[in-house]
Formats: structure tokens, sequence, C-alpha cells
């Protein structure tokens, strides 16, 4: 069983070299004709307005905050999936309690307006 | 472990990363091909019969490209993304049983790694991908791949949790974190009966998940030109674009292993048992290897040509159209699933069928509840005319 852990560690490692090779094939095989022009950013042909590195929404920020929140809330519910047969009612009232505090939380969150893109 | 084994193990690799790239290739040409099609189009044809060296032209052609770094990109960060989006997308296919052709050893041929906690590891994989596309926009130093990245960050990470959710429906049913379990436990009936919200669900958060079309605000060309890959040429594109189709291709192999049944059809155990009494053990057992290969491969076939249909029918949703099916629609209705799932089990534990009928119809009749609610409104379209 454990030796499957390491099966995927050697797929990992050639999932690493795959790619190199054509990156190395292209480095080598490409031409290399570098104008100033060619290496400006790219906006839409107009010199770049600005910098790059700008704010952006809030929003984006706002749904990785619930995404934590809830994803870990999932993580909880993973090795109940797996032995809620065995457990029975009472893990079934427990997660049932659980869950609820979940769908609390998604409705607190839609509610307060977190989930509106603006 | 002997050296037989270790030689076995690095062939294995090797042919399963060909396999994923030569997938990745054809998938292209099938959906150039069938997308031209729908659009009343030839496709390409001309390289090869019917087109069939057009992916090989399209390689050689990028090897041959010029590999430009803009001067403002971070170079190192710039050069290290693409590796980023490809490993995941290729290391996804260690876990997924392929079929089942056993080596008499209690193993698997067509399983890289049978490991207990398999649908952990894919579900980690899968959301490794997106640091990818993140760090390739915000080091192209280009505004295009900046706001591509950004979007690919909140779309994948929202669709995550439905996406988990709806693979927690097929782990309850089997109870089990094992690929290859999970398969074996739907010889009786595929999963996509019981859980047919689940899959449902898994459909749609997965065609987000690899933002593939209608969720690709991430490449949207009429507002963000190429989006994350804006500033990527030769190789480095082609390795974005890989990871892309291997990723989805992938996800439908997911699909097919957790609710279609993997390497199982009706019949299979008959025929393999009829070619090892007819020809012996190992012809026996190559037939179930090819048989169930066969199977999966053409499971993954008729999703991957759903795929396809879709990016040809449905138009690209808006930022808060997706924002909210995903939040809104996808979450609340996979928490359903779930509960809905307990409570048939732990109450109907000795019935499997009457469980799957009910989930059928209890899911069927959510999902048509929500269609309803959410179906878009009746009401008038108020124009005004502005004079002057």
């Amino acid at each position: 069983m454990l030796a499957n852990y390491a099966f995927v560690g050697v797929f990992f490692v050639a999932a690493v070299i795959f790619p190199l090779i054509p990156i190395v094939a292209a480095y080598f095989l490409g031409p290399k004709r570098p104008t100033p022009t060619k290496l400006d950013t790219y906006e839409c042909g107009l010199e770049a307005v600005g910098d790059i590195r700008v704010q952006f929404k809030v929003q984006y920020y706002l749904y990785a905050l619930a995404f934590v929140i809830f994803d870990i809330e999932v993580v909880f519910l993973y090795p109940w999936a797996v032995a809620y047969g065995e457990l029975g009612l009472f893990a079934l009232i427990a997660m049932a309690v659980f869950l609820f505090s979940l769908v609390e939380a998604l409705v607190y969150a839609w509610k307060k307006g977190a989930l509106e893109w603006v | 472990m002997t050296r037989v084994d270790i030689v076995i193990l690095i062939v294995k690799c090797i042919v399963l990363a060909l396999a994923a790239t030569g997938v990745f290739a054809y998938f292209t040409l099938f959906e150039r091909r069938l997308l031209a099609r729908m659009q009343n189009r030839v496709g390409p044809n001309r390289a090869g019969p019917a087109g069939f060296l057009q992916p090989i032209a399209d390689a050689l052609k990028l090897f041959f490209k010029e590999d430009v770094t803009p001067l403002l990109a971070d170079r190192r960060v710039y050069l290290i993304s693409p590796a980023f989006a490809i490993v995941p997308a290729l290391i996804i296919w260690a876990t997924i049983p392929l079929g089942m052709w056993p080596d008499g050893r209690g193993g698997n041929w067509l399983q890289l790694a049978e490991v207990n906690v398999g649908i952990l590891y894919l579900l980690a994989v899968t959301s490794i991908g997106v640091y990818g596309i993140a760090i390739a926009g915000w080091a192209s130093n280009n505004k295009y791949s900046m706001l591509g990245g950004v979007r690919a960050s909140a779309q994948v990470i929202s669709y995550e949790l439905a996406l988990g959710l709806a693979v927690l429906g097929a782990v309850m049913q089997a109870q089990s974190f094992s690929t290859a379990e999970i398969v074996e436990r739907q010889t009786l009936m595929w999963n996509v009966v019981p859980q047919f919200l689940g899959f449902v669900v898994f459909i749609i958060a997965a065609t987000a998940e690899v933002v593939r079309a209608p969720f690709d605000l991430v490449e949207a060309e009429q507002e963000l030109v190429g989006g994350y890959n804006t500033e990527y040429s030769s190789m480095k594109f082609a390795l974005f674009f890989m990871s892309e189709y291997v990723k989805l291709v992938a996800m439908n192999a997911i699909a097919v292993t957790l609710f279609l049944g993997g390497w199982q059809f009706p019949g299979l155990q008959t025929l393999a048992a009829a070619a090892t009494q007819q020809y012996g053990f190992v012809i026996g057992n190559a037939v179930l290897g090819l048989a169930s290969l066969g199977a999966f491969l053409l499971k993954v076939m008729l999703l991957s040509f759903v795929s396809v249909w879709v990016r040809a029918t449905l138009p690209r949703v808006r930022y808060d159209q997706l924002m909210d099916l995903g939040w809104k629609v996808l979450l609340p209705l996979s928490l359903a699933n779930v509960v809905v799932t307990a409570v048939l089990n732990v109450f109907l534990p000795d019935s499997p069928v009457v469980t799957a009928i009910a989930g059928l119809v209890i899911g069927t009749g959510i999902l048509l509840a929500t269609a309803a609610i959410g179906r878009p409104g009746k009401e008038k379209r108020r124009v005004t005319l502005v004079q002057g």
C-alpha cells in the first residue's frame, strides 16, 4: 500500500521532467530576434498606460474568504462520509447540526450581500 | 521491490504521460472537427487523412516559434508558471483506474497507484492547477493577464466547494476514498442513478473548474484578448493550452470513475469468465483488461463530446451570473445532495435499489424545482428611448 504513494511520487517526477523537454527544445529550435517593440507589454498595440499592479475589486477577496470558511467546513464532512453508515443515527444528527451551521453561515453571507457581484 | 518492478513502474509512468499528451493532441482535433461540423464548416482536414496529422503539424509549428519574454515580466515566475499548470494536470491521472487488468499479484496494470485516499488526492491536485494560471497572470505584468489570473482564482475556488460536495456524494455511496473501490461498488448500479443531483452538479462545477466554455471568462477574447496567457508564446503557450485540455479530459475521466461506473459495463464479468474458460487465465485477464479499458475510454469520449457540444451551444455567462450560479445555486444544491444521500442511506441501508430510486426521484425533483425557481422572469423589459 505504501509503495503506491511512491508510485505517485515517481509519476510526479516524470510529470516535472516531461514539460521541460519541449521548453528546452523550443529554446534551441526557435529563432531569437528580439526588438524593443516585441518585448514590450501588449496593450492593444498602444503604449502601456500606468502601473499594472493596480488595485482590483474587493469582491474577489470576499469570495476568497468565504471559500476558506466553507472549504474547511467541507473538509470536516469527509471523514464522516466514509463512516456514517456504521455510526448510524447519532452521527447523522450530529452532522445535521454541523451542516445547519454551514447553511446558516451561507445564508448569513448571502443576506449580508457578500455574494453579490457589484 | 525488485529491479523489474522499478522498470515496469518507469515504463508505466512514461506510457501514462505520453497517453495523456496523445489524448490532448487528438482531443484538440476532435473538438475542432466537431465544432466545425456544428457550425456548418468543415474544419481542419488537409494534413493527412481527415486532418489526422493536424495536431502534429501544430506542435511542430510551435517548436519553431520565437519564445518572447516581455521585458517587464518577472522572469523566474514567468518561466515556472507553465510547469505549475501542466504538472497537476498530468499527475491527476495517477490514481484514476483506467481499466481492470489484474497483474496476478493483487495489483492492476491499468491503474498507476491505488492509494486509499485517492479521492482526496484528486481533489487536492485538481485545485493546485489554478496556481499556474494565477501566477502566470501576475508574472506577465500585463493588465489583461492580471485580470485573467484574478478572475481564474476567484472562479476556481468558488466552484471548488460545489465540486468537493458533489464528490462527497459519490464517496458516501461507496463509503470509501479509494477510487478502485468506488468503481468496484458500482457493479450493481452506476452512481449516476442514486447520485443524479450530484452528477449534474459535478459536471457543471467541473466545467467551471477547468475554465471552459461557457465559463471561460478567464480568456474571454472580446474583453481580455487571451487572458492569462496573452504574453506567452511558443512552447510555453502550448503547455498552458495542453494543461487546460489534459485537465478537461481528466475531469471527464473522474466523472466517469465516480458516477458512470468507471471501467465497468454490464456483461463484462461474464465476458471475462467465458474468455478465461475458453483460452486460459492470461487471455481471460487480457480480455478483461482491454474490454474494461475500451469501455472507460468510450465513456470518457462521450463526456468529451458533451463538453464540445456545450461549448458550441451555450454563450459565455457574465461574471456575476457565474458567481451567482456557483454560490447560490450549485453550493445549496450540493449540500442538499449530501443531506438526501445521508438520510436515505442511514434509514434504508439494506435496500440499495429502493435507496437509488428514491435518490433519483428526489434529486430530479430538486433539480426541476431549482430550474423552475431560477427561470428567467417574464417581467417586461422597460425600454426608454432617449431623444437627441
